[in-house]
């Protein structure tokens, strides 16, 4: 039940663990979650030691562009990293470093059946090390480990464009299958490669209301749905009392599906940016960029909206987008013969045919079964007044209303043509002539 | 800014930020130290800089990166990650318990 | 002494046979164990037969073969520990090699210990170390000078041939003068900083120490060069250093801008350095005048651009991997932890960092107009002779004064080299600074090399050297 006199102003921040080789600043091995032992994939530089200085990964920076244009954002002429500070022992450098007011990509979007979304900004950073907690000697402790530091994080921020639960996770659903589709990351929530965000408030005009509250510790779609769903209506019943909700930044806990608070965000951290000496800043010519945007694979959306042109029903188009061998199939069946998509996809989808079949092969057993198909009415009328003959009880049912035994008649019209009769124009025949 | 003034606060206040212990001595011996720095620091206002661009890195060099492959030679095991570090267990650093 | 010798000198008697590579490193030892205590020169001594060892299983071929050094400590050396002269580091063993330590012990040189000096890179006198402040072996009542001031006095001292200091706003300018050796500022990015413990990254310069322009040029020749493991060294090729020095000097245009000889300069530091230019006159050389009013605003922007980034190099010393805690940071390292913070911190920002980040510009754009007139800046190196130990690090501005002429050529990331001009009356080195454009090393090396040739100051040792223990 939503109170329609707040609209929830609902924004989301993913960030996502790139599946490179190595580390997003040096050659170390990028596997944190298949480590079998705690600190056994770090370097000097994601160990923080003195004297260590970090390099980029030029194949992490691509991935963030590709993840970038297909987001539809601007990809920055210039742009650079810089350090945020804080304190904390998963951070080894005691800075972190991220990208702050010259980020690789910004100002995208992406459609959703509720309209579209604004992407403010798509950057990179290097993920901290894992912490965690354990007791040692009956002493409360934390344990940190550094496989995981360094790996390349790209986040994504979207605009507070989102409306509701339901558009939440179909945003994100979008968004996790266009990442994957580009092949730079699992965006396995179970194996932390892709973490959830949201950012929440109510507001009763236009105007960005004067609070926000974050909430960390989603580990799902269906989580950010609820927690939105919670947050809604904890702040509704907050303002409907003539409060203001608390600036703040909160847990989702799944066993009882609510927030709690974590800490007040009442003084922004102070993060002491300043642009990463380290590291040269990095210059994207319109000519790169375009190089890039041509690596670009055909993208989920794309897919569906390409098979449907060509005769592919929406559902079988989505079902064949999100399988990856599926589409790929059906390309090459359409790289031989473009006419035979909208067939070849419904035989696949229904698993008429083996989709272990090569393009070939399918193409050729189309054509078999359309080029011995009885398609000429001239031929198809005298078997189908035969079966209207031979069938006076179900012609009879079927004139009296019953209009589903047609399929019955159908089959015997099948039976009767081995199966060759082309389905559409005889059941048009069938029609015709029991009017 | 002419005649900065850093307090007893501002130096408490940096010394959170910057995660410096220090007692109440220390911090005032550190006020008089660093009002005589920003004396000096502060004549900079004279200097009109308001069309002038910034320089941060005097290296002229862009798009220096790596390709993505892996560098044994920089490897450490385990035992060299851990190596100068006060108290470990089980191939892990330890630290007091954060608050989560 | 043999040490006496340039290093071309010694491999020449290495390979003939007429000098014994074993006697050189012992009576590097015997000067280390008759003085370093004393004047607190250095922090860690690799052990001597280790040393021998190391030389024994050297090949003869190498170019550096048998030269022993010393590291400045803040360099980053497995076999024996780096504590950038802060007991927070005490016990810091560092598992991985910089690369300037790696590539001279490629060429074969035999690192025997690690230089005292200002904790962190933070000062201009040794006296800001935890392991003792640094006396001047001219005068042991006199700071050795900073930060890089062990290794510098350890060149002084015979208890090297060469050593490597680290040059962020004057650290090795200043103990070269104060000492009587050459110290070389290269350009920023000439040599990797990888394994240099950070001071302020956009800054910092990994450089030697000798005795003579040809040393420095054999040194740097084995240093220089691209290092991917470090993003902002230089693919500029490196030139053959030692062959430049001998080319014949060129009628060089030497600039001197009268704004450097101000009322902070002492006179007879001033004098001495108008004195430079003359003799650089009468090898054929130009005098011109250039304009330099800068080294006010050079010095006030630095110390918002220094302490700001090794604020942020700090940050990492918090004693989860490695390290004390940190309340074993000194004063003044505190203090320049505490305005970088400040200068970095929201709402500051634009009046204290990005002000200065435009002032380097300005700097930048002053200084390629005066070498439009000019091949080579001379400027005064330090502005006053070496304080009274403990003078300097209890008084702020006197300390940051003391960099007057070197934090310009910093922020504009030029060359420089320190040569050895002369003495004050109180008998203690005067060294001036001459300034060069990016990459012009090999300049400053040949006319360093030829004012050498003209001139003796470089061979005076200090006193204490000729005594007998």
């Amino acid at each position: 039940m939503t109170d329609t006199k707040y609209s929830p102003v609902i924004g989301a921040e993913i960030h996502i663990e790139l599946k490179t080789k190595s580390k997003m600043f040096c050659g170390c091995v990028n596997n944190p979650f298949g480590a079998d032992k705690p600190n056994i994939y770090t370097c000097p530089v994601c160990l923080g030691l003195p004297g260590a200085l970090p390099v980029p990964n030029k194949k992490a920076i691509e991935d963030c562009l590709l993840i970038g244009l297909a987001l539809n954002c601007k990809i920055a002429n210039v742009s650079k990293f810089d350090r945020k500070h804080y304190f904390y022992p998963d951070l080894p450098k005691g800075y972190q470093i991220s990208q702050y007011d010259e980020p690789f990509c910004q100002n995208g979007y992406l459609e959703t059946s509720q309209g579209r979304v604004g992407i403010t900004r798509v950057h990179m950073e290097e993920d901290t090390a894992k912490l965690l907690h354990s007791t040692l000697d009956g002493k409360k402790v934390t344990l940190v480990d550094f496989n995981r530091s360094g790996v390349p994080l790209v986040e994504i921020v979207t605009e507070p464009d989102i409306k509701n639960a339901e558009q939440a996770k179909e945003l994100l659903k979008k968004i996790r299958d266009i990442v994957r589709a580009l092949g730079v990351s699992d965006c396995d929530m179970e194996k932390g490669s892709m973490r959830l965000e949201c950012n929440i408030s109510l507001t009763e005009s236009s105007s960005l209301p004067p609070y926000k509250v974050e909430v960390k510790n989603i580990n799902s779609f269906r989580y950010f749905a609820n927690s939105i769903t919670y947050e809604i209506a904890r702040q509704t019943e907050i303002l409907s009392a003539g409060k203001l909700p608390v600036q703040e930044t909160r847990g989702y806990r799944a066993d009882t599906n609510s927030t709690v608070s974590q800490r007040t965000k009442e003084e922004a951290a102070d993060y002491r940016y300043f642009p990463e000496p380290d590291i040269p800043p990095l210059l994207f010519p319109k000519a790169y960029t375009e190089s890039i945007r041509a690596r670009l694979p055909l993208l989920p959306s794309d897919r569906i909206s390409s098979l449907v042109t060509q005769g592919v029903s929406q559902k079988s188009a989505e079902l064949i987008a999100k399988n990856e061998s599926l589409a790929n199939l059906l390309s090459e069946i359409g790289a031989i013969d473009a006419s035979l998509i909208a067939h070849a996809a419904n035989l696949l989808v229904n698993k008429k045919i083996s989709s272990r079949e090569s393009a070939s092969t399918i193409v050729d057993t189309i054509r078999r079964s359309n080029s011995s198909r009885i398609s000429d009415p001239s031929v198809l009328e005298p078997i189908v007044d035969k079966v209207i003959k031979d069938n006076k009880q179900v012609v009879f049912e079927y004139q009296s209303g019953k209009l589903g035994v047609l399929g019955y008649l159908m089959s015997f019209v099948m039976k009767e043509t081995s199966g060759k009769a082309d389905a559409k124009i005889a059941s048009e025949l069938l029609k015709k002539k029991l009017k | 800014m002419a005649g900065t003034k850093i307090s007893i606060a501002d130096v408490t206040h940096l010394a959170r930020l910057a995660n410096l212990p220090l007692d109440e001595e220390r911090k005032k011996i550190l006020v008089d130290q660093i009002a005589t720095v920003y004396e000096y620091v502060d004549t900079l206002e004279k200097t009109d800089t308001s069309a002038v661009p910034e320089t941060n890195q005097v290296a002229g060099l862009t798009n220096v990166w790596r390709e993505d492959e892996l560098d044994e030679s920089r490897m450490l095991t385990q035992s060299q990650a851990l190596q100068n570090a006060k108290i470990t267990a089980n191939g892990y650093f330890v630290v007091p318990a954060v608050l989560e | 002494m043999l040490l006496d010798r340039q290093i071309t000198e010694l491999l020449a008697g290495y390979r003939d046979g007429s000098i014994d590579p074993v006697l050189v490193i012992e009576e590097a030892y015997a000067n280390i164990k008759a003085h370093s205590q004393n004047l607190n020169t250095l922090i860690s001594v690799v052990d001597k037969e280790k040393a021998l060892k190391e030389l024994s299983l050297l090949d003869k071929n190498l170019p550096l073969y048998g030269i022993p050094y010393v590291l400045k400590d803040s360099y980053v050396t497995p076999e024996i520990r780096t504590t950038c002269a802060s007991k927070l580091l005490d016990d810091y063993v560092s598992p991985y090699s910089a690369t300037v330590h790696q590539k001279l012990k490629n060429a074969g040189a035999i690192l025997l210990a690690k230089g005292n000096q200002d904790a962190w890179g933070h000062g201009a006198s040794t006296e800001n170390s935890d392991y003792g402040m640094g006396k001047n072996p001219y005068d042991p009542e006199r700071v050795v000078g900073g930060s890089s001031g062990g290794p510098a006095a350890a060149v002084a001292l015979r208890m090297c041939s060469f050593a490597i200091g680290e040059d962020t706003g004057g650290s090795i300018r200043n103990p070269a003068a104060w000492n009587n050796i050459l110290g070389l500022r290269v350009t920023y990015g000439r040599v990797s900083r990888y394994g240099c413990v950070a001071y302020a990254s956009s800054m910092d310069t990994v450089g030697p120490f000798a005795k003579s322009a040809e040393d420095l040029a054999v040194v740097l020749g084995i240093i220089a060069g691209l290092d991917k493991y470090d993003a902002t060294s230089s693919p500029e090729p490196v030139p053959d250093y030692a062959k430049a020095i001998s080319t014949p000097l060129k009628k060089l245009k030497i600039g001197i801008a009268d704004d450097m000889f101000g009322p902070g300069l002492d006179s007879e530091i001033a004098k001495n350095t108008r004195a430079f230019g003359s003799v650089l006159e009468s090898m054929g050389c130009q005098l011109t005048s250039v304009s330099l009013p800068i080294a006010e605003v050079a010095l006030a922007a630095y110390y918002i651009i220094a302490p700001s980034e090794t604020s942020s190099n700090l940050a990492r010393y918090d004693a989860v991997r490695y390290g004390g805690t940190r309340d074993l940071f000194s004063q003044e390292t505190m203090r320049r932890i505490m305005i970088g913070s400040y200068d970095l911190s929201s709402g500051y920002y634009d009046a204290y960092y990005r002000k200065a980040l435009k002032i380097r510009t300005i700097l930048i754009e002053t200084f390629k107009q005066a070498f439009k007139q000019c091949d080579v800046i001379l400027m005064p190196e330090n502005p006053i002779m070496p304080p009274k130990l403990g003078d300097l690090i209890s008084d702020p501005l006197a300390n940051m004064l003391a960099d007057l002429y070197n934090t310009s050529v910093s922020l504009i990331g030029s060359p420089a080299i320190v040569v050895p001009s002369g003495f004050h009356a109180n008998g203690l080195p005067i060294g001036v600074q001459l300034v060069g454009q990016k990459f012009e090393e090999a300049t400053l090396l040949n006319l360093a090399h030829a004012y050498q040739a003209k001139t003796s100051w470089h061979l005076t040792k200090p006193a204490i050297l000729e005594k007998k223990v």
